[in-house]
C-alpha cells in the first residue's frame, strides 16, 4: 500500500480539505470570466493561472462541474487523426496528458492500452494508410496492422465479425482512456488553489458589449464587469452565442453511450470499428464502456432512446459474440457540438474580448489540456496560439475546412 | 430451514432441484431461488462485498442483492452475473459466487476490510499515480475489479423482438397497479400489466391483504405479462418489456407506473450482517418459500409495516427479543400484542451495531438510545440470530424520471412524489405516498380512470382520494458510529464517513457526491443508496431535500441482456442477382459497402494478379462483362424532373436529348463533391441516373429530403434493388450485343441512350465508357437479367471483376468519388470543373463553389507514372509526396497498367507541383522513397477513340 494513504489511516479526522471552494457571492468584476466549467473551461483557467498570472478569473457552471460532455464521454485520448493540423493539436493534447496525475497529485486513472481503429474494407484499409503515414510524420505513434496482430492484442475478437471480416487495422500504441470527472477536479482544484472561483449553479443570462467589445455578463447571481469572456459550453454554446448574435455552422447531434455491468477485465484494448459503427473498452471497474456514431438528427437534449442500445448491442455482438448474455446496466447521452469539417472552432470573435471554444463535437475530452493551454495563451495574449490558427471561426467564410471529416466519424 | 407445507408458498415439494454452490451438493424445490435454495440448506454466506470482500447474504430478495451474484459454470457456456435473489434455481445448476479470492467461505479478500481507514473515500485518487507504478498498481486494480467472468464460447445468440401496442400499460402489479389495470379495463382501454414477479399481486402474495384484486385481474381482458419488467422508458410512450426470452417494444397510449417503492436499509454498525435483513426479504421467504432462517429476531423498525411483519413472524413461531423502534413513543401505538407476550419494545431508540459470531453471521446487537436522529448511552445489549429491518421506502421513480417528470420531495412523508406528469403517463399507490390497502386501490382507480379519460376523450367521473395516514419513511434512519462499517451503499460498500469525509471535500452536490464516492453506480444503480445518500447530503450541507435533489435515473431499470437488446440485428449482406453466377465461375467475393462483389475470377494455375491482367486484357482485346448492379439506379419523373436534376448536379440537363445521356457530379452545400452518375433522358419528363455504389443510399435519401424541401413537381423511384446492371465492354462487344438484339448499332452512338429486348429481356442500354473501350451498360429487371449474363457468357465474353475494372478506369484516369476525392475536393480541385455549369441560376454547392472558385487551388489532382524500368514493389494508395520534408499530396489511386507495362496512377498533389513531366516523391511506409513523373492523363487512348467505337 502507498505510504500516501497512511496519514487516513492515522489521522482522527479526515486530513483532506475541499478540493475546490464554493464562493457564495460574485465579485463585482473579474479580469476574465469563463462560461462553462468542463474539463474545457476549468482547464483555460488553470493555465490562465500558472502560466500567465491571471488569476481574477471566474468559472460559471450553470449546474456542475465536469457535469457536461467531460463526465458523459467515453474518455478515449489518441492523437491519430488525419490532418496535419489536428495531428499536431492532438499529439501535443497527450503530450500534456502524460504528466498531468503527476501535476495535479491527483490520480486520474491515465492508462494506456492502445487504440485499433478496426478496418472491414479495402477502403478503410486506405483511409487507416493515409492516416498512419500523416501521424508517422509527425511523430506519432501509428501504423497499419494486419488481422493478425489484433488478434493477439484483442485474442477474444471474433475477426470474421459477422459478414465484415477484419482486413486490419489503424494501431496507435499510445491510445489511453482516464477517469473523465477527475480530470475536471484537478482542473478546478489547481485553479482554485491559484486563485481562480468556481461558481456551480450559476447560469448566463446575457453577455453585454459596447461598441464591439465584451464589458459584462448578467448571471443569475448578479452582474459582472469584465472585458474578456470565453465560452466553453460545448452543447449548450449555441444558446450563448444567440445572445450575442454570433453565426456559427455549429449542430447540435446527441451522442450515446451505455455501459455494461461489471464483468472481470478481460479486454485491454480500445478497439473502434468504422463500418460496424461502434467502439468499447473496458473500465477499470469491470464496466463495459460501449459507444456509437451520433443520432443523424439535431437534437438539444440528452435524452436516451432505445434504438440506440438496441443497435449497438447487435453490432457488438458481431465483433464479440460471446457477451449475448451479458447485461447492460445503463446506457446515457450528451450534447455534441458538431461542425461540418469535425474540427473545433477556438480562437477570438468578431467581438473583441470574446472567445470561443467550440465545435468539439465527438473529440472534446481527448483535447481538454491542449484546448486549455492554446485558449489561456489565446485569451492572455489577445491573440490565438500557433496551434489553433486553423481552427477559426473564419475557416467556414473563407472555404479553408480542415480535412478531418472521413477519419472522425466514430472514432471519438 | 424449511417450515412445512403452507398455503402461500410458490416451490413445488413434488419436484426437488438438485445444484451445487462453490463446489457443495445442495437440494431445493422446483419455483425456489438461488437464494432461498441455499438459505433453506442452511447456508449463511452467499457472497463477497465488492470492496472490502464481507461476507454477505439477503437483503432485499427483490432484485436488487448485488452482494449475492453468481456465475452458473454448469452448461456449454456459463453465464455470468446471475441474480441469485430472484433468479429460479434449475436442476443441475453448478452456481460460483463472483470476485471471490478463493471461494466465498474464506475469501482471501477480506483482509482489505482490516485496512478500510487506510482507504478513504476515493483513495485511488490520492495514490498511485507515480508515473513508473501506476502501470503496476493499475493491474492490481484490474485484478481485482468486476463481479461475473464473461464465458469466451457463449454463442451469439439472437432472440426475436416483439412489437406491442395497447391503450393503456400498467407498470407493476402491485395492489395499485392491479387495481389501476382494473378501473382502466372497466372503462374499455386495452390494457397490459406487466411485473417482475413471477405471480402478480406483489405485497398480496405474502400479507393478510385479500386476494380479490388478484382474482378480477385474472378474470378481467387485462393482457398480464409477469416476469417481465420494464426496462426503460423512452420518448412517446415507447416502453422496453424485457421478458426472459425477449423484449417486446410497446407503444402505448397512456402508462400508469405503479412501481411501488424500494425498501431502504437503515445505516447503522455492521448492518451489512449475514442475517441482517429487510422485512420484505423476510416475509417473502417465510411465506412464498417457507424458509425460516430467524429463529430469535431484533426488530429494527419505524412504521406500521414493521409491526404487521412482527406480528408474522411471531405467528410463524420466531421469537421476537426485542423490538427496536426510531420514532418517540407517542408516535408508536398497536403494541398490546407484544406487551402482552413480554416483548421488549425500545422506542426512541436505535441499533448502535450489530456483532457478528463465530459464523459470521449476526449474534447480538447493541441497542441504543436515539434521539433526534443522535445516538446516545446503551440501552440493552440482546442476542438474536436475525434482525429484521423496516424503516423506509423510497419510490421506484425511475420510470417516472425517464418521462421527464417533476418531483417534488414531501417533507411530511419524507419521499419525493411525481408532481408534473406528462399528460399521457401516470403514477399511482407508493408512488404517491399511498401505503394503506385502502388508499392504494382508490389511487389505482384514479390512475385508472384517469388513463381511461385521456385514450377516450371522456369525463368519467374520478373518485375521491383517500388521506393516507401512515407514515412509513423515518427521515433519518442513520446512525452514525466512530468505528464506521455502517452502509449506506451495499453495492459498493459506501460507508456513512465516506459520505462526509467527500462532502468535507468540496463533493457537496448529489451528482458530485454520486460521481466520487460512486454511490449509486453498482448494479443496482442505488435503488437501496440513493436515498439515504441524499439525506445525509442535506444534513451536511443544511439544504432540504428538494433543493438537494437526485441523480438523474437513466434506463435501464434492471440491466438487459445484450442478446434482447441486439436481437435478431440488422447488419445487410447484399447480393445482386448475379450471385451465383459468379459463385459458379469461381469469383473472389470482396467486400463494397454492404456489397459481395467479384474481386476477381479464379482461374486454375493461375496467380491473382495474372488472373486480373487476363481480365484486363480480354476487354483490352476482345470483350468482357462485368456485373454492375450495385450501382444505385434512381429515375426522376414529372414536369419538374428535369428542373430537379439541374439543381442537384453540376451540369445542365434540360437541353439533353432524349435517347442521351450525360455525366452527372452532385456536390453538397460546402461543394465537396459527393457523388457521380450517368443520366440519361427517357422523354421529357423522365430521366433515369446512376450513382456511386457506396453512395446508392445516401443519395437516395439526400434527393428525397430536397424534392419535400423543394415542393418541385417530380418523383424519385429507386430501382437500385429491382434492377440488375451488366456492363459488356470492348471492341467485340458491339458484336456480341447484335447477336441478341434486334437494336440498330450503328445508329447508337457513346453517351446515348435506348431501350430493347436484349436475349428476350427488356432492357435500358446505355453506351458508356467508364473502362475505356467501346462499351454497353444494360439495366434490366433483376428477376431476368440473368438470362442476358448468361448468352454474353455463352457467346465468349469473359466476366471481369472489380480489380480488373479499377485498372482499366484508371487507365482512362475516371476517378472514384470517395477514393480519388475527399472531404475537401470541389470539383476544381477533384479536375471536374470541365463538368460544372456556372451560369445555371442554381444548385447545390454553388454560392460556395462561386467563392471557391475565386480562390487559390490548395491542392489539385493529377496523373504520375513510374519509371517503365521500375521493378521495386510499387507504392500503395495513400502513400505520402513529399517535397522538402513537407507533406504536398498523396497518392489516390495506383495500379501497374498489364497494357501500358508501366506503374500508373492518380494523386493529390499541390498545384504548383502539378507541371507535367515534373518529379515528384513517393515515401513509402517504411520510409523510403521512389520518384515518379506527373504525366496527361488518361494514360491509355487520350483521344477516346476506343470507347467512341471510332478506332481502327
Amino acid at each position: 500500500m502507498p505510504w500516501r494513504l497512511l496519514r487516513f489511516g492515522l489521522s482522527k479526522k479526515h486530513p483532506e480539505p475541499r478540493m475546490f471552494d464554493a464562493p457564495d457571492a460574485l465579485k463585482p468584476s473579474y479580469d476574465v470570466v469563463i462560461i462553462g466549467g468542463g474539463g474545457h473551461g476549468l482547464a483555460c483557467a488553470y493555465y490562465l493561472a500558472r502560466d500567465f498570472g491571471i488569476t481574477n478569473v471566474c468559472v460559471l457552471e450553470k449546474g456542475y462541474i465536469g457535469g457536461g460532455n467531460t463526465g458523459r464521454n467515453t474518455t478515449i485520448i489518441r492523437s491519430n487523426y488525419l490532418t496535419p493540423e489536428g495531428a499536431q493539436f492532438y499529439d501535443k493534447s497527450l503530450e500534456l496528458w502524460q504528466d498531468l496525475s503527476t501535476e495535479f497529485d491527483l490520480n486520474l486513472f491515465y492508462s494506456n492500452r492502445g487504440h485499433f481503429t478496426l478496418a472491414h474494407t479495402d477502403a478503410a484499409m486506405r483511409t487507416s494508410r493515409w492516416r498512419a503515414e500523416v501521424n508517422k510524420h509527425y511523430g506519432i505513434d501509428s501504423e497499419v496492422v494486419g488481422p493478425e496482430f489484433v488478434k493477439k492484442h484483442a485474442p477474444m475478437i471474433n475477426l470474421q465479425c459477422g459478414h465484415h471480416p477484419i482486413m486490419g487495422a489503424l494501431y496507435h500504441a499510445p491510445g489511453s482512456v482516464a477517469r473523465h470527472d477527475a480530470v475536471a477536479w484537478g482542473y478546478g482544484r489547481g485553479a482554485n488553489m491559484r486563485g481562480v472561483e468556481i461558481h456551480q449553479r450559476t447560469e448566463v443570462l446575457g453577455i453585454d458589449t459596447k461598441g464591439g467589445k465584451v464589458c459584462g455578463v448578467k448571471t443569475s447571481k448578479g452582474y459582472i464587469e469584465t472585458t474578456k469572456v470565453l465560452s466553453a459550453t460545448a452543447g449548450s454554446t449555441p444558446r450563448i452565442l444567440k445572445m450575442l448574435d454570433i453565426d456559427t455552422p455549429i449542430f447540435i447531434h446527441p451522442l450515446q453511450a451505455m455501459v455494461s455491468e461489471p464483468l472481470k477485465p478481460w479486454l485491454d484494448t480500445i478497439l473502434v470499428s468504422g463500418s460496424l459503427h461502434i467502439y468499447i473498452s473496458q473500465s477499470s471497474r469491470g464496466e463495459l464502456v460501449m459507444g456509437a456514431s451520433l443520432d443523424p438528427y439535431e437534437v438539444h437534449s440528452t435524452r436516451s432512446t432505445l434504438d440506440f442500445p438496441e443497435g449497438l448491442s447487435a453490432q457488438m455482438l458481431d465483433m464479440f459474440p460471446f457477451l449475448s448474455e451479458v447485461k447492460v446496466m445503463r446506457q446515457w447521452a450528451g450534447m455534441a457540438d458538431m461542425t461540418p469539417d469535425f474540427a473545433p472552432i477556438m480562437g477570438k470573435t468578431r467581438i473583441d474580448g470574446f472567445y470561443l471554444d467550440a465545435g468539439w463535437g465527438t473529440y472534446g475530452f481527448k483535447a481538454t489540456p491542449v484546448s486549455g493551454k492554446t485558449m489561456a495563451y489565446t485569451i492572455a495574449n489577445d491573440k490565438p496560439h500557433e496551434l489553433i490558427t486553423a481552427f477559426s471561426s473564419e475557416r467556414f467564410k473563407n472555404y479553408e475546412l480542415t480535412g478531418e471529416k472521413g477519419a472522425a466519424s466514430v472514432g471519438h | 430451514m424449511r417450515l412445512p407445507q403452507q398455503t402461500s408458498e410458490i416451490i413445488n415439494r413434488e419436484k426437488p432441484v438438485a445444484f451445487t454452490f462453490e463446489g457443495k451438493k445442495y437440494q431445493g424445490f422446483e419455483g425456489d431461488t438461488i437464494t432461498s435454495a441455499l438459505l433453506a440448506n442452511g447456508v449463511k454466506i452467499l457472497g463477497r462485498s465488492f470492496k472490502y470482500h464481507r461476507p454477505r447474504s439477503v437483503l432485499s430478495f427483490a432484485n436488487h442483492d448485488m452482494n449475492v451474484i453468481v456465475d452458473d459454470v454448469s452448461g456449454q457456456y456459463f453465464i455470468p452475473n446471475i441474480r441469485a435473489d430472484v433468479t429460479k434455481v434449475i436442476d443441475g445448476m453448478k452456481l460460483k459466487a463472483v470476485n471471490t479470492f478463493g471461494g466465498v467461505e474464506n475469501d482471501k479478500a477480506s483482509i482489505l476490510g482490516r485496512f478500510s481507514k487506510f482507504l478513504p473515500v476515493g483513495f485511488y485518487y490520492k495514490a498511485f499515480h507515480t508515473k513508473a507504478l501506476f502501470p503496476m498498481w493499475e493491474k492490481m486494480f484490474r485484478a481485482m475489479t468486476g463481479l461475473g467472468n464473461v464465458d469466451f464460447k457463449t454463442p451469439k445468440i439472437k432472440t426475436a423482438k416483439d412489437y406491442g401496442f395497447c391503450d393503456c400499460l400498467v407498470v407493476g402489479a402491485g395492489v395499485a397497479g392491479l387495481s389501476a389495470a382494473l378501473a382502466a379495463a372497466e372503462n374499455g382501454l386495452d390494457v397490459v400489466l406487466v411485473d417482475e414477479n413471477s405471480q402478480i399481486g406483489g405485497s398480496i402474495n405474502y400479507t393478510d391483504i385479500p386476494n380479490e384484486l388478484i382474482e378480477r385481474a385474472k378474470a378481467a381482458s387485462i393482457r398480464i405479462l409477469s416476469d417481465c419488467y420494464a426496462a426503460g422508458y423512452y420518448a412517446d410512450n415507447w416502453v422496453a418489456l424485457v421478458h426472459k426470452t425477449h423484449m417486446t417494444k410497446m407503444r402505448a397510449k397512456t402508462v400508469i407506473v405503479a412501481s411501488g417503492a424500494f425498501e431502504q436499509p437503515p445505516v447503522f454498525r455492521n448492518n451489512d450482517l449475514p442475517n441482517i435483513m429487510l422485512a420484505g426479504a423476510f416475509l417473502r421467504l417465510l411465506k412464498l418459500y417457507s424458509v425460516k432462517i430467524i429463529e430469535n429476531a431484533v426488530f429494527l423498525v419505524a412504521n406500521d409495516y414493521g409491526y404487521e411483519t412482527a406480528k408474522t413472524a411471531l405467528a410463524n413461531g420466531i421469537n421476537i427479543k426485542a423490538i427496536v423502534d426510531l420514532r418517540n413513543g407517542d408516535e408508536v401505538s398497536g403494541l398490546e400484542e407484544f406487551v402482552a407476550k413480554n416483548i421488549p419494545v425500545y422506542t426512541a431508540s436505535c441499533i448502535y451495531e450489530a456483532v457478528a459470531g463465530k459464523d459470521k453471521q449476526v449474534e447480538r446487537v447493541k441497542i441504543h438510545e436515539f434521539n433526534d436522529g443522535i445516538a446516545g448511552t446503551l440501552k440493552a445489549e440482546i442476542a438474536c440470530d436475525g434482525v429484521v429491518m423496516a424503516t423506509g421506502f423510497a419510490p421506484a421513480l425511475n420510470l417516472l424520471y425517464q418521462a421527464n417528470t417533476k418531483m417534488r420531495f414531501d417533507d411530511a412523508l419524507s419521499q419525493f412524489i411525481p408532481d408534473v406528469l406528462l399528460n399521457s403517463v401516470f403514477a399511482c399507490g407508493k408512488l404517491n405516498g399511498n401505503y394503506s390497502y385502502e388508499t392504494r386501490v382508490r389511487d389505482g382507480e384514479f390512475a385508472g380512470i384517469s388513463a381511461a379519460n385521456f385514450v377516450k376523450n371522456s369525463k368519467i367521473k374520478l373518485p375521491k382520494a383517500l388521506a393516507e395516514t401512515q407514515k412509513p419513511n423515518h427521515p433519518w434512519p442513520i446512525i452514525e458510529h466512530e468505528h464506521g462499517k455502517n452502509f449506506v451503499d451495499f453495492d459498493e460498500d459506501l460507508q456513512l464517513k465516506d459520505f462526509k469525509n467527500a462532502v468535507q471535500e468540496g463533493f457537496d452536490n448529489i451528482e458530485l457526491l454520486k460521481r466520487y464516492t460512486t454511490n449509486g453506480m453498482g448494479p443496482s444503480q442505488g435503488k437501496h443508496s440513493n436515498m439515504n445518500g441524499l439525506r445525509i447530503l442535506a444534513r451536511l450541507t443544511g439544504k432540504p431535500a428538494q433543493e438537494v435533489g437526485t441523480t438523474t435515473a437513466r434506463p435501464f431499470y434492471h440491466p438487459v441482456p445484450m442478446k434482447h437488446l441486439g436481437g435478431r440485428g440488422f447488419s445487410p449482406n447484399r447480393v445482386t442477382p448475379l450471385h451465383s453466377r459468379h459463385g459458379a465461375l469461381d469469383a473472389v467475393f470482396m467486400l463494397a459497402g454492404n456489397w459481395q462483389r467479384p474481386e476477381y475470377y479464379a482461374r486454375d494455375g493461375i496467380s491473382r494478379q495474372n488472373a486480373i491482367n487476363a481480365e484486363v486484357m480480354a476487354v483490352h482485346d476482345n470483350v468482357g462483362i462485368i456485373d454492375v448492379g450495385t450501382l444505385g439506379k434512381l429515375e426522376v419523373i414529372g414536369p419538374d424532373a428535369a428542373e430537379f436534376l439541374e439543381r442537384v448536379y453540376i451540369s445542365k440537363y434540360k437541353g439533353l436529348k432524349i435517347g442521351n445521356c450525360r455525366y452527372g457530379v452532385a456536390c453538397d452545400e460546402t461543394g465537396v463533391v459527393v457523388d457521380d452518375g450517368i443520366i440519361a433522358r427517357l422523354s421529357d419528363n423522365h430521366f433515369y441516373f446512376t450513382t456511386t455504389t457506396s453512395g446508392a443510399a445516401n443519395i437516395y435519401r439526400e434527393l428525397s429530403r430536397l424534392n419535400m424541401i423543394w415542393g418541385l413537381d417530380c418523383g424519385i423511384v429507386n430501382h437500385t434493388g429491382s434492377f440488375g446492371a451488366i456492363n459488356l465492354a470492348g471492341p467485340n462487344s458491339k458484336a456480341v450485343l447484335a447477336k441478341f438484339t434486334d437494336l440498330n448499332l450503328d445508329d447508337f452512338p457513346f453517351l446515348g441512350y435506348r431501350e430493347a429486348l436484349v436475349a428476350g429481356v427488356k432492357c435500358r442500354i446505355i453506351r458508356a465508357g467508364f473502362v475505356g473501350e467501346l462499351g454497353y451498360e444494360i439495366h434490366a429487371s433483376a428477376l431476368e437479367i440473368h438470362k442476358i449474363w448468361d448468352e454474353f457468357i455463352t457467346a465468349g465474353a469473359t466476366p471481369f471483376g472489380v480489380e480488373a475494372q479499377r485498372v482499366l478506369r484508371l487507365q482512362k484516369g475516371h476517378i472514384i468519388i470517395g477514393q480519388d476525392t475527399d472531404g475537401l475536393s470541389t470539383p476544381y480541385n477533384a479536375a471536374l470543373d470541365w463538368a460544372l455549369k456556372m451560369d445555371k441560376p442554381f444548385f447545390v454547392g454553388k454560392r460556395s463553389l462561386e467563392i471557391i472558385a475565386k480562390k487559390p487551388k490548395s491542392q489539385v489532382l493529377a496523373g504520375f507514372a513510374l519509371p517503365k524500368d521500375y521493378e521495386g514493389a510499387p507504392p500503395q494508395e495513400c502513400h505520402l509526396i513529399i517535397e522538402n520534408g513537407d507533406i504536398v499530396g498523396r497518392i489516390t489511386s495506383i495500379t501497374k497498367s498489364p497494357k501500358l507495362g508501366q506503374i500508373i496512377g492518380l494523386c493529390h498533389i499541390k498545384p504548383e507541383l502539378a507541371a507535367i513531366g515534373s518529379e515528384i516523391k513517393i515515401r513509402f511506409s517504411n520510409g523510403s522513397f521512389v520518384a515518379a513523373n506527373i504525366v496527361n492523363t488518361p494514360f491509355y487512348d487520350p483521344e477516346n477513340l476506343n470507347q467512341k467505337g471510332v478506332a481502327k
